[in-house]
């Protein structure tokens, strides 16, 4: 059997403040100035329309034999990975992107200003795990009305889930072609706001 | 007969997917389908017969990912071999009686280059020569590029596949809904790249449907001289039983190709989802279509990595302000190393307005071919300008330009025979547009006349190489007119006639005109005026000049190019109202300092950079330096240094501080001499191996580096080696490194065993998300900072 693997393109999702001065390390709303807030406008500013929110996926059959979890493509041994996935016969396997222009902008100021690079990293965290969440959001929809429940995203290197699964990640979603996502030797994605995780899909509740 | 003959009077027909049709046939997820060459021949050779027989005249070999990053080399070999034999074995199999031949595809590496990726460009291109030579080797009538969705990427299978054989070269990107590929580039700035290096033809593949690739297509025919390729998915995918169906049929699909066709596209096949009967209908569909001839087009581009700029009735800014000629600061950074201040010269330039950045880092006593080849590098990671390769060394021009990503400007050629016989066939290999002078031997001709000889000498010569005189710019050069008076007057004359007569652009730099003068920026922006008017495409100029700018912009509004004068009134509102300091400082409203104890500590306090480096400028006028810096720049750093340690002040407040206090200090070090920095404590900072991260490490660099600390900076990706090179070389006390990835901690340990071994004096700081104070005991760091500010203390008990 042939793996479909379909490739989404989303809007921008609605812009999180509070979430993008947590990533900043602003713990609570008095503790950003005025001049901070211009700041990060203007950065806001020079990346619109500059970023991609881009997701690729596909479902998976998977099985579990005690703590190792199968998929066609790895059998993994992992007692994390079997706890979140227990009870489901599918995953959602995706990876997500906003794409490298963000990176340049984090290393053109990284030079001129750490406070602006400080700040873009933490749009760009933000923004992912928005678009994360709307793509999560998409499937749960899609999921439930099937019948079906959803397991939190599980990501390699969570638990005792070697990061170096993502090899196989790769592999299997070929995300270089579908959305622009490498991997390098370390194991590290570029562009760097980016994420692959795995969704597990039960017929019960969890 | 040559494909590059046939494609000439003929729609050339590609094949379709390949991926797909072998799932179909039991391809696993993530197994490599270039093995099925050797294991699987027959069901190879059967989908290559079937696109034959469908009336392909181009096949492409099962070689998408057949590289040497993920097959051995003995491997590789047989998988390539074994990959022509199979279509060589279809070609001959088919009973199709269309030319055909067979094509060596060539996909992308799946990595991503330095410096946003690991790869290097002099790697990617010899790991895609491997291939190409063994293309060669087994007989492929042609290589196939597909699916790049990088330019720089793009640009190193090009270069790869014509410096290891004679065979004509396709090459197809991947675009995205945007119309631009994954790294940004618009078919614009492809088509600028990729026929400038001499590409055989040219297009677009996969992503898409046709429909939706149209706009891009579009794009392709409206720039290119080269035939335009076309390979579309099948539309979207979606699950059907099991199985991978995609949205646009045979008939649908070969209609929506039909039309590109009409409009001039020449070489047209499918992509993901796409079968045979894709092809034969679009046969069908196509074949009584009298193709529309390839015009050749006569636009004069540059490019970058994102975008094409066009040169046109819109005049080119090209800033002038990366060159150390007459700038003591620019040569001190060249001398040290100091790339941040090449960037920061690039990036403002970019705030004022230019559409290209000249960069000239020629000085006696530094190695120009490696700076000129780093400013270019760290440039274009940057800045999305195109640049202007200024240099009259030609090893370094090769080199720059062999890393330049994208079409760069070459300035310059000029008349005199070694010159044109060293820059046209690096012109020719590389692309560009160059910046030819109007000179020679002779030295510069007096007249106009003479000028315009030795202009259409150069057109002439460049013909021989098979450049063409639209990638030729013409500078009639700006001699001072306080040493000869006519000096400007016949450089004027000479852009009307080289425009009239031979019909190239021209170019001028133009701050030489004045030299020796007072108010210079007057006749500057006059003699742009002038310039303009005889119909100067580009000026080489200084974008601070308020006149130069000026005169840019009212010529927009009145020749007409710039709609209602919006640019010209929303430059004329941003121009301040007067240029003195002091007026500078009270168009900056600043507030009340009340309840601060002076106005320089409430700048920096509250992080406003512009206005603590002009309270600085100010006050060092009448307090000495170093009074400013005990009582107001230190007090104030503690007074945000103290309120982080204690959580009251968080980071971005703390960096914004530290940026006000640094240019603070800026102002400071102008009136100090430079040797001063050799009683500061040394640092070295590294991001270790393996790890691209840097903003941690930067933000340490810039607090220690407020903190008196001279910081010796060796960036991200760095070696265990290289590290202990320079501890060993500067003898630094402090060793601070930075990891934030569990991979790569480590080389962090390795680091800090060969720092014990070989330079057993130095304290190691580390620091990074994955640390935590047990980890760094574990791999023997001296201290573990959790921030920033940790780490100066720290440092402070050790200097």
């Amino acid at each position: 059997m042939s793996i479909t693997v379909y490739t989404k393109t989303y809007d921008a999702p609605a812009l999180d403040l509070r979430e993008i001065l947590r990533y900043a390390g602003i713990k609570n709303d008095a503790g950003a100035s005025d001049e901070i807030f211009m700041m990060l406008r203007s950065c806001i500013g020079e990346i619109a329309g500059k970023l991609t929110y881009k997701v690729c996926y596909c479902e998976l059959p998977v099985r579990q034999i005690g703590s190792d979890v199968e998929f066609s493509f790895a059998r993994i041994h992992s007692a994390s990975l079997a706890k979140n996935l227990t009870g489901c016969e599918s995953v959602i396997l995706f990876s997500a992107t906003v794409g490298s222009q963000l990176d340049r902008a984090i290393a053109k100021y990284s030079s001129v200003s750490p406070t602006k690079a400080l700040l873009l990293q933490a749009i760009g965290a933000e923004r992912i795990e928005s678009l994360c969440e709307a793509f999560c959001s998409d499937i749960k929809k899609e999921k439930r009305a099937q019948g079906y429940q959803m397991r939190p995203r599980f990501s390699a290197g969570y638990g005792d889930v070697a990061l170096s699964l993502q090899k196989d990640i790769f592999a299997v979603l070929d995300c270089h072609k579908r959305i622009g996502l490498t991997l390098n030797e370390s194991m590290l994605m570029s562009p760097s706001k980016s994420v692959t995780a795995f969704i597990g899909i039960s017929a019960n509740k969890e | 007969m040559k494909i590059n003959e046939y494609i000439k009077n003929n729609v050339l027909y590609l094949d379709g997917g390949m991926g797909t049709l072998l799932q179909e046939r039991g391809l696993m997820p993530g197994e490599l389908p270039e093995r099925w060459n050797i294991s699987r021949p027959e069901v190879i050779t059967d989908i290559h017969r079937a696109y034959y027989d469908a009336g392909s005249n181009v096949v492409n070999t099962n070689t998408f990912g057949a590289n040497t990053l993920k097959f051995s080399k003995e491997e590789l070999d047989e998988i390539v071999r074994a990959a022509i034999e199979n279509a060589h074995r279809a070609m001959s199999e088919s009973s199709g009686t269309q030319k055909k031949w067979v094509a060596l595809d060539i996909g992308p590496t799946g990595r991503m280059l330095k410096p946003y990726g690991d790869l290097d460009f002099e790697d990617a291109v010899s790991v895609f020569a491997e291939t190409v030579k063994l293309g060669v080797k087994y007989g492929a009538d042609l290589v196939f590029i597909e699916t790049m969705n990088d330019s720089y990427e793009t640009k190193a299978a090009l270069l790869a596949a014509k410096e290891n054989c004679e065979l004509p070269v396709f090459v197809s990107n991947a675009y995205g809904e945007d119309g631009k590929l994954m790294t940004g580039a618009t078919p614009a700035a492809m088509v600028a790249m990729l026929e400038g290096m001499g590409a055989d033809a040219i297009g677009v593949n996969c992503s898409l449907g046709p429909k939706m690739l149209s706009g891009v297509v579009e794009e392709y025919l409206k720039y290119s001289s080269t035939p335009v390729i076309l390979k579309p998915n099948a539309g979207l995918p979606r699950a059907m039983d099991g199985k991978t169906v995609y949205d646009v049929l045979p008939d649908e699909f070969s209609k929506d190709v039909a039309s590109l066709v009409k409009l001039g596209v020449r070489a047209v096949g499918g992509c993901c989802g796409t079968t045979p009967e894709y092809i034969s209908a679009t046969v069908m569909e196509t074949k009584d279509i009298v193709p529309a001839k390839i015009e050749k087009k006569h636009y004069s581009t540059v490019s970058s990595y994102t975008h094409a700029v066009v040169f046109g009735n819109e005049p080119i800014l090209i800033g002038e302000r990366i060159n150390p000629t007459g700038k003591k600061r620019f040569k001190q950074a060249l001398v040290e190393n100091d790339i941040d201040y090449i960037l920061k010269e690039g990036i403002s330039q970019q705030e004022r307005g230019v559409h290209i950045l000249d960069v000239n880092v020629g000085l006696p006593d530094i190695d120009e071919v490696a700076m000129l080849t780093t400013a270019v590098c760290e440039l274009q990671a940057i800045i999305d300008l195109p640049l202007q390769i200024d240099t009259t060394n030609v090893t370094a021009l090769e080199a720059a330009l062999r890393r330049y990503n994208g079409k760069a400007m070459i300035n310059s050629v000029n008349g005199k025979k070694e010159s044109m016989d060293s820059v046209f066939p690096l012109a020719k290999k590389y692309g560009g547009y160059i910046v030819a002078l109007t000179l020679d031997e002779s030295g510069i001709p007096e007249t106009a006349e003479q000028r315009l000889e030795i202009a259409e000498r150069i057109v002439k010569e460049a013909e021989r190489y098979g450049i063409d005189k639209k990638d030729i710019i013409f500078d009639t050069l700006a001699m001072t007119v306080s040493a000869e008076r006519y000096a400007a007057k016949e450089t004027l004359r000479a852009l009307g006639m080289i425009r009239e007569k031979i019909g190239c652009r021209t170019s001028l730099g133009i701050s030489n005109v004045s030299f020796g003068l007072p108010e210079r920026d007057v006749v500057n922006a006059t003699f742009f005026a002038l310039a303009l008017n005889e119909g100067l495409s580009a000026a080489i100029m200084n974008p601070y000049s308020a006149e130069m700018m000026k005169i840019y912009h009212s010529y927009r509004a009145l020749c007409g190019l710039d709609e209602n004068c919006a640019n010209y009134i929303s430059f004329a509102q941003s121009l301040p109202k007067s240029a003195s300091v002091s007026q500078g400082r009270a168009a900056c409203e600043m507030p009340s300092y009340k309840e601060y104890s002076s106005e320089l500590q409430m700048a920096i306090i509250k992080g406003l950079k512009e206005q603590a480096a002009l309270i600085t400028a100010e006050l060092v006028k009448s307090t000495d330096a170093l009074e400013v810096v005990q009582n107001d720049i230190i007090p104030a750093l503690n007074t945000v240094g103290t309120g982080f340690e204690q959580k009251t002040v968080y980071l971005p407040q703390l960096l914004m501080s530290a940026e006000a206090a640094k240019s603070a200090f800026e102002e400071i070090k102008k009136l100090m001499s430079t040797d001063g920095a050799a009683d500061k404590c040394k640092v070295v900072l590294a991001t270790v191996k393996g790890d691209i991260h840097d903003i941690g490490k930067n933000i340490v660099k810039l607090i220690m580096q407020n903190y008196g600390f001279e910081v010796i900076d060796l960036g991200r990706d760095i070696a265990p080696e290289h590290i202990v090179e320079s501890v060993v070389k500067t003898h630094a006390p402090i060793v601070a490194l930075s990891a934030l990835m569990t991979t790569t901690v480590p080389a962090m340990e390795e680091s800090i065993k060969q720092l014990r071994v070989s330079a057993p004096w130095c304290k190691v700081i580390v620091g990074g998300a994955v640390l935590n104070r047990e980890y760094a005991e574990a791999i023997g760091a001296d201290k573990y900072a959790a921030d920033a500010m940790e780490a100066v203390r720290y440092a402070q008990t050790l200097c």
